[in-house]
């Protein structure tokens, strides 16, 4: 049961990526323009804080990237699965993928009853602690 | 009318092949060579190469800024307003070629471009103009022999990065009263829209001393990290997202350097009972000011998205807000009657597609919209349908930032629930409130935790009203005289007259 996974096409570039960067995270961001979208950074290079919840690695054994939300935007998001997807486009902001002219997208889903059942019980994970 | 794409006869603006970064008062060829394309959204074709700067270009800008910032700073208060004002006059001479350079980049109507974009920039450097020169510092008589002077001095050199949805104005925002301030610039716009900048810059590159405003172009990971991060900087101001504000922040803490954030919103829009009393000017008015929400595509941090309607009056306000929704012209925005136009890039539309599948699979329904839209002889542009959800705040499409021409519409049974329902999200940028009550408005007003509430008018942005959010929408403020305390230091002088020591030792 996770919350959050990667599509295909979108770890072909998280792969890219990482062979350029190094190893990388990703923060789902929110607010204007770039707003809404998943920003994808050398891991470190953001300092994850204290109240950021962790949603899980996305990726595989060879390209594992954690995947962090602001604690509060959580409250928002957490009944919804997300799911890291690419697309061409022209992002702004900071992320790594930009001059590739792609953008990494979140697309969601609601989770199901019975998945939600599941998650509910388990403990949400804050900070670098996991 | 009509006006020619770029790049077509007719046309009163077009593109070069390629443009260079401005560095110094030249135009300067990024040191790696690389370049991007840039995309027209308003038909997906590239039309330019923009320089795709590193590093070494910021550090260039900034030798040439710092170069600068001693003799700019020096400049009197009254020679800085006269090329202000320069710059303001030489844009109105060359509006409707700015207006169109916009509209190709951007995406948004000309319509608009014509008549807000340009004409609020070109009074922003005429308002800063002013204010500098009715600036003045103080002197504060502590005692008989002893005063305290303040006086404001430039900060120096500052960075600063620039959105896409307003791509002269937002710089304009900046610019003005950085300059105003004494204050010389490594500015680089969104790589979106870089585009129409360099076309105003290349109007304005005589009236500026050198290397008091540097436009370096670029990608964020590439070219705004090095500037967001660089020592030389005394401040830098952004405007876009949270996590990107947010890392700007952690450099910034590095450096010890003030920000200014501009980060976005989630603007409720109330409207009241009492709005329907009389069906008058007031009662359409107050249905425009419902359909502000597809503005400039929905492109603007302060974009109206969650109405929220008094429960008596809903059904009468829909059917009348769903019916001047539908009248919306949108298509070619070169013609001066269309009232929106594109998106500003692919992702963009991407994004707000996907937030059209999240809000019908979270249960809110669509009365009108919720598809892109296919524009006749533009069918690679990126336009999306004026679009109304109806559901509960606490759903994703009223809680995110979409961006696009998307409003979420729920209701509320008295003033207690419409301010809960207001308050109820992370930001704070923009409200707007309509009632026919003074009591209510005022009520409303001061309780909404937002740096703007519009009180019966929405989507106004005059130069000399204070513009900046609450809670997660940023620190800062931008417009007012205000701002020029922004790119300002305090210098104090303690001064004591008195010939006699103190006696202590």
């Amino acid at each position: 049961m996770n919350r959050v996974e990667i599509s295909p096409e979108a770890l072909l570039m998280l792969k890219k990526m990482q062979g350029i960067h190094g190893a990388l995270m990703f923060h789902q961001s929110g607010g204007c323009c770039d707003g809404s979208s998943p920003m994808c950074y050398p891991l470190n290079d953001f300092k994850v804080g204290q109240a950021d919840v962790f949603l899980g690695f996305v990726g595989d054994a060879e390209c594992r990237a954690p995947f962090y939300m602001s604690g509060s935007q959580f409250e928002y998001w957490k009944h919804t699965h997300l799911t890291v997807d690419i697309v061409p486009g022209r992002g702004s902001g900071f992320s790594v993928e930009a001059p590739e002219g792609v953008r990494f997208l979140i697309r969601s889903r609601l989770f199901e009853d019975n998945e939600w059942a599941i998650l509910e019980k388990e403990p949400v994970l804050t900070g670098q602690n996991h | 009318m009509i006006y020619s794409v770029p790049g077509t006869p007719g046309a009163v603006v077009n593109a070069k092949p390629q443009y260079e970064n401005f560095i110094g008062g030249k135009w300067v060829k990024p040191v790696k060579g690389q370049y991007f394309d840039n995309v027209s959204p308003t038909n997906g074709k590239n039309f330019t190469k923009i320089p795709r700067s590193t590093s070494e270009d910021i550090e260039l800008a900034l030798d040439a800024a710092h170069a600068a910032k001693d003799a700019w700073g020096k400049t009197s208060v009254a020679a800085r307003a006269v090329i202000l004002n320069k710059i303001a006059d030489r844009m109105e001479q060359n509006l409707e070629l700015l207006a169109v350079a916009e509209t190709y980049d951007n995406g948004k109507g000309v319509r608009e471009t014509l008549a807000a974009d340009m004409p609020l920039a070109i009074d922003h450097f005429r308002y800063f103009a002013g204010a500098i020169r009715a600036q003045e510092g103080s002197a504060g008589e502590l005692d008989e022999d002893t005063v305290a002077y303040h006086f404001h001095e430039p900060l120096g050199v500052v960075g600063q990065i620039i959105p896409w949805n307003f791509p002269i104005l937002m710089a304009v925002w900046k610019l003005a009263p950085a300059l105003a301030a004494g204050n010389c610039i490594v500015l680089k716009p969104a790589e979106q829209t870089p585009w129409s900048i360099l076309v105003w810059m290349e109007l304005m590159a005589d009236l500026l001393p050198p290397g008091v405003l540097n436009i370096v172009n670029g990608f964020g990971v590439e070219a705004g990290k090095p500037l967001a991060s660089s020592k030389r900087v005394a401040k830098i101001a952004f405007t876009g997202e949270t996590t990107t504000g947010r890392l700007i922040m952690q450099y910034a803490s590095e450096n010890i350097i003030p920000v200014t954030l501009e980060l976005g919103g989630k603007s409720p829009n109330v409207f009241m009972a009492d709005i329907a009393d009389k069906d008058d000017d007031f009662f359409d008015k107050c249905i425009e000011g419902f359909v502000m929400f597809a503005l400039n595509q929905g492109e603007v941090c302060t974009c109206p998205s969650r109405a929220l309607i008094h429960e008596s009056i809903y059904d009468k306000f829909m059917e009348r807000a769903l019916a001047r929704t539908k009248a919306i012209v949108q298509g070619n925005p070169f013609d001066t009657n269309t009232m929106i136009g594109a998106q500003a890039s692919n992702d963009q539309l991407e994004k707000i597609m996907s937030y059209m599948d999240i809000g019908v699979k979270e249960g809110a329904k669509i009365l009108t919209g919720g598809k892109r839209k296919i524009v006749p002889g533009l069918e690679d542009g990126y336009y999306v349908e004026p679009t109304i959800f109806t559901g509960k705040n606490s759903m994703r499409v009223f809680q995110e930032e979409i961006f696009g021409p998307v409003v979420s519409v729920t209701t509320f049974k008295d003033i207690d629930e419409a301010i809960a329902i207001s308050n109820d999200t992370l930001y704070g940028l923009g409200a707007g409130v309509w009632t026919r009550s003074v009591h209510d408005s005022y009520r409303l007003g001061r309780a909404i935790k937002a740096g703007r509430v519009w009180t019966n008018c929405y989507h106004a942005y005059p130069a000399h009203a204070a513009f900046g959010g609450y809670k997660a929408s940023g620190i800062g403020r931008e417009n007012h005289k205000m701002m020029l305390d922004h790119y300002q230091q305090t210098k104090n002088l303690l001064v004591s007259y008195a010939p006699k020591k103190l006696g202590f030792f």
